[in-house]
């Protein structure tokens, strides 16, 4: 790691007042769509916009508050930007609700729930402040994360915790709830995979054998970390959860290329890849008419159904989109979870999809930025892997709904319907905060630290 | 540990930018191609809660929309449906569009290019595109007196008649029987539309096929037209040529020979042609037949349009034939409208239009004008020669000859009073076990050609005996042509 010079590091400004007037921009754009689904749907702007409205207000005011005691000097455009995604997620969520109550008045709705989760993950992201006063201090639950990560991943196999929806056995019923452990199973895995390899990255990289031109690492390095690896991936696989196995494996190349400087681990790990999606194309019908569906979508079948309605919606969409309440997104199954884009598509057109995309971006950037100004290494992997894995899920996820890639089930961050996601993402932007308000924050005036100054040094002489 | 990262930075940026330029690819590039789809409900649903254009015959609408208070907003209607259903077509949630509802759907839908300042003033205006009219050429008393005079025969005949202007091509009356209601393929109740459309489709007589111009029939003494049109241009035979009458033509190559209806003879055995075409002669058509030869009989049917489709306002128009090679028998019996010559009473309605119009036949078209949803008139259709049939001598010879049919010969049921029509009567067999088809195609008034007929009368539930074309489709076309002189 390049020494920091303390001649080369200019003091971060705290940058709150920025944070809040950002806020106050995303708190215009949540509320506003909110009421513009209520003037597309029923031509009047919905009586409870002053609670809704009032609730997120409450909400965001509050994040902000937490951060200026808790983390003074974190970033300032990652909380609005989650905000603004959060409540434009809201907003479609309750346009779809009203849609499908139009159908029948006893649709399930989600808007409320959904509201509900964000509290509860607004609460989590202040709990992780306040508690996690220092982000190195995670450092000491390295193997207790990964024993958790594996833990949280077998939970939906038990038998009576687990439940299969939709094809994928990756929810747990706790009472009225189900709840996704995978999405927390990230979190915990970025921080093992974080924690290990700052203590064996030079390892890793240093000791080892060379074979076909590639310096292969020792076992007893590599060893801990494969399996804890291969333990997720396998249970994803056994999970049927095309979309997580894809971002974990991911992630993990990327932790380990970013710890050991060696891009030849990108290059073994894209090589597994390929081979290793060619098997499981072989292997597995449901890869196979995942792919299927992907190159051929036309004529529209039980398989592609679903990504071609949501095709159908974004074309409709166009440019500018039908406006919010003004389109037929209940068409495209799950337009309330994993198609949400297309709705947005749909109803806010190319130009709501481009800045959505641009909305996640910037949180990958802030991650990225944060990382590269981190003082530790621990801090440094524990940012990269949190930002990589937000921008391969949203690249895996939307890229599946626009027909980049073929379709892997994920949740869109902070838009989808689904609590875990929610809470796990806030989660997610509370440890964002965390390392980026300590890589901001000045250096403490430590003795002799201001060694520049001639005339005040200390000479031993004897 | 920060070049990496950086490199990841820039990874992941070409993630993100491989999003947006997808996204502008499928919101923008191919939307258009994706919104066409047939499969696609959103622009169906859109297209019909549009208020859709009116089909109009003579400023009266026989298909309109009107708001009704469901999911779509309005509703197609179509008045007098029966007798429209073949034009007009239906307008189905389920099943899609057929004839003027489709062919002219964009106009109608109002997606049509000319329709482009209007859609931009609705964008601006924030109100929902409308469609424009479109007003067909069917004279209203023709049409009707075509559907009547079908319908006299029975509520089952299978038939057909098309009335056309000579001059221009318009098409003043097209009837098709059996026919349907548009009106239960196009309500908004799904399941009653599935019903009604089985219904349809499982009826043997087959009511939603347009008998005039989606099917072939032997056209039968009809085509002697044709033949005789053959004759005069060859510059071989005039109208007082003679030709070999009698009872019977020796087929060359069988043991059969060709003979007259009902076994009659010709009134000599040597006659006139104007007077051959009079009592219909099959020995003397069948003998000019074998001395034309069939490329000479082909090339003449092919300029009245034979082995063509030009019809472009109504869909499936089917090509009517003329056999490709037949031996000489087989070539006799062509030339009377037998063996494998097949034609749609349009086509038929157009080799008597073109005898009409001095032997030039005009192209068939059935829109008048489309307008915008403002009634201004976006385009008129201008009547377009479609071919050179025969010249203007043999033209009005056959006008001559076809005169005398009426006169005295075998179409004396066709006589309007006062005015001199010309026409042509045709029986066709088809086969042993089914009734033969009725034709008869007529022009008046005969020296200055107002409208031309073809009427088919394909199965009219009558014995075998009483089926003829001066007895059955001749009244009908006697009634389309004073239908259209009244007005």
């Amino acid at each position: 790691m390049n020494a920091v010079n303390p001649l080369m590091s200019f003091v971060h400004r705290r940058r709150r007042g920025a944070e809040l007037f950002l806020l106050v921009l995303s708190l215009f754009v949540g509320v506003g769509a909110y009421a513009a689904v209520g003037l597309g749907v029923e031509g009047t702007i919905p009586a409870d916009i002053v609670g809704y409205g009032g609730w997120l207000t409450v909400l965001c005011v509050i994040c902000h508050i937490v951060v200026r005691i808790f983390a003074p000097y974190a970033d300032p455009v990652l909380l609005p930007i989650v905000a603004a995604l959060n409540g434009i997620g809201l907003a479609i969520i309750h346009r779809i609700d009203l849609a499908n109550l139009a159908n029948n008045e006893d649709a399930n709705t989600y808007a409320r729930d959904q509201l509900l989760w964000m509290t509860l993950g607004v609460i989590l992201f202040i709990a992780v402040l306040v508690i996690i006063r220092d982000h190195r201090r995670l450092q000491a639950f390295t193997y207790i994360s990964g024993f958790a990560a594996v833990f949280l991943l077998i939970l939906p196999l038990l038998p009576f915790l687990g439940t299969t929806i939709n094809g994928a056995r990756i929810w747990i019923n706790i009472g009225p709830f189900s709840f996704q452990p995978g999405e927390v199973a990230k979190v915990c895995l970025v921080i093992f995979f974080a924690g290990y390899l700052v203590l064996h990255r030079d390892a890793l990289a240093l000791a080892g054998r060379r074979f076909a031109g590639i310096d292969f690492p020792r076992g007893r390095d590599l060893g801990p970390i494969l399996a804890m690896w291969l333990v997720s991936l396998g249970v994803l696989v056994f999970q049927r959860d095309l979309g997580s196995s894809l971002l974990f494996f991911g992630l993990f190349l990327v932790m380990l290329y970013v710890a050991t400087e060696r891009p030849g681990w990108l290059v073994v790990g894209s090589a597994l890849f390929i081979a290793g999606s060619y098997v499981g194309f072989l292997l597995f019908s449901h890869v196979q008419s995942r792919v299927d569906s992907w190159i051929a979508p036309f004529p529209s079948d039980a398989g592609s159904y679903q990504i071609v309605q949501g095709m159908f919606g974004m074309a409709w969409g166009g440019l500018v989109g039908r406006g919010l309440g003004l389109g037929d997104p209940t068409l495209i199954p799950f337009s309330y979870s994993d198609f949400i884009v297309a709705a947005i598509g749909e109803e806010l057109g190319l130009t709501g999809v481009m800045a959505i995309i641009v909305l996640y971006g910037l949180i990958v950037e802030r991650g990225l930025r944060t990382a590269l100004v981190c003082r530790d290494a621990f801090g440094k992997l524990v940012a990269t892997g949190l930002a990589v894995v937000f921008a391969l899920q949203v690249f895996v996820v939307i890229g599946g709904v626009t027909k980049l890639i073929p379709l892997t089930g994920l949740t869109t961050p902070f838009m989808s319907y689904g609590g875990s996601s929610l809470v796990a993402n806030w989660a997610i932007i509370a440890l964002l905060l965390r390392i980026s308000d300590h890589a901001r924050r000045p250096l403490p005036e430590m003795p002799g630290s201001n060694d520049d100054d001639d005339a005040t040094q200390v000479v031993m002489l004897r | 540990m920060n070049k990496p990262i950086r490199t990841m930075s820039i990874a992941c940026m070409a993630l993100f930018i491989a999003l947006l330029v997808n996204a502008t690819y499928l919101q923008y590039l191919q939307a258009d191609e994706l919104n066409s789809r047939n499969d696609n409900k959103r622009v169906r649903d859109a297209e019909f809660s549009r208020e859709r254009g009116a089909i109009l015959v003579h400023d009266i609408s026989v298909a309109e929309s009107v708001p009704v208070d469901d999911e779509f907003e309005y509703q197609r209607v179509y008045r007098s449906p029966l007798k429209y259903a073949h034009l007009t077509g239906y307008y189905s949630y389920t099943y899609g569009r057929n004839a003027v509802e489709l062919t002219q759907n964009d106009i109608l839908s109002g997606s049509d290019p000319r329709l482009f300042v209007n859609r931009v003033v609705d964008l601006f205006g924030n109100s929902q595109p409308e469609g424009g009219d479109v007003s067909l050429t069917i004279d209203p008393k023709a049409q009707s007196a075509a559907y009547d005079g079908l319908r006299d025969l029975g509520d089952n005949v299978e038939g057909s008649v098309v009335a056309l202007d000579p001059s221009t091509g318009a098409i003043l009356a097209m009837v098709s029987s059996p026919t349907y209601d548009p009106n239960k393929l196009s309500s908004h109740k799904l399941n009653a539309i599935q019903e009604a459309w089985e219904r349809q489709q499982g009826d043997p007589a087959r009511p939603m096929l347009n008998r005039g111009i989606q099917e072939v029939y032997p056209p039968g003494s009809t085509f002697k037209l044709v033949t005789a049109a053959a004759a005069l241009s060859s510059g071989q035979y005039n109208p007082g040529s003679t030709v070999p009458g009698g009872t019977r033509l020796d087929l060359p190559q069988t043991d059969t020979d060709l003979v007259n209806d009902s076994g009659g003879d010709c009134g000599g055995d040597k006659i006139s042609l104007t007077e051959a075409l009079a009592v219909s002669c099959n020995v003397s058509f069948g003998y000019l037949g074998m001395e034309l030869g069939a490329d000479t009989l082909r090339e003449q049917a092919e300029k009245f349009g034979f082995g063509e489709r030009y019809f472009e306002d109504l869909n499936g128009q089917v090509a009517s034939r003329f056999p490709e090679a037949p031996d000489e028998p087989q070539t006799a019996l062509s030339a009377i409208g037998q063996f494998d010559v097949a034609s749609t009473p349009l086509q038929m309605a157009m080799v008597t239009a073109g005898i009409a119009n001095g032997g030039s036949v005009m192209k068939p078209y059935l829109v008048d004008e489309v307008r915008s949803p403002d009634l201004d008139v976006l385009d008129k259709a201008s009547p377009e020669a479609f071919r050179e049939a025969v010249s203007s001598s043999v033209a009005s010879d056959l006008t001559q000859m076809m005169i005398e049919v009426v006169e005295r010969g075998t179409a004396t049921t066709a006589q309007i009073p006062g005015m001199k029509v010309a026409g042509k009567t045709g029986t066709a067999q088809s086969s042993p076990d089914r009734p033969p088809y009725a034709w008869f195609v007529s022009f008046a008034p005969a020296d200055d050609p107002q409208v031309a007929v073809a009427v088919l009368v394909e199965d009219a539930g009558v014995a075998r005996d009483a089926i003829s074309g001066s007895g059955l489709a001749a009244p009908i076309a006697k009634r389309v042509m004073e239908a259209v002189m009244s007005r």
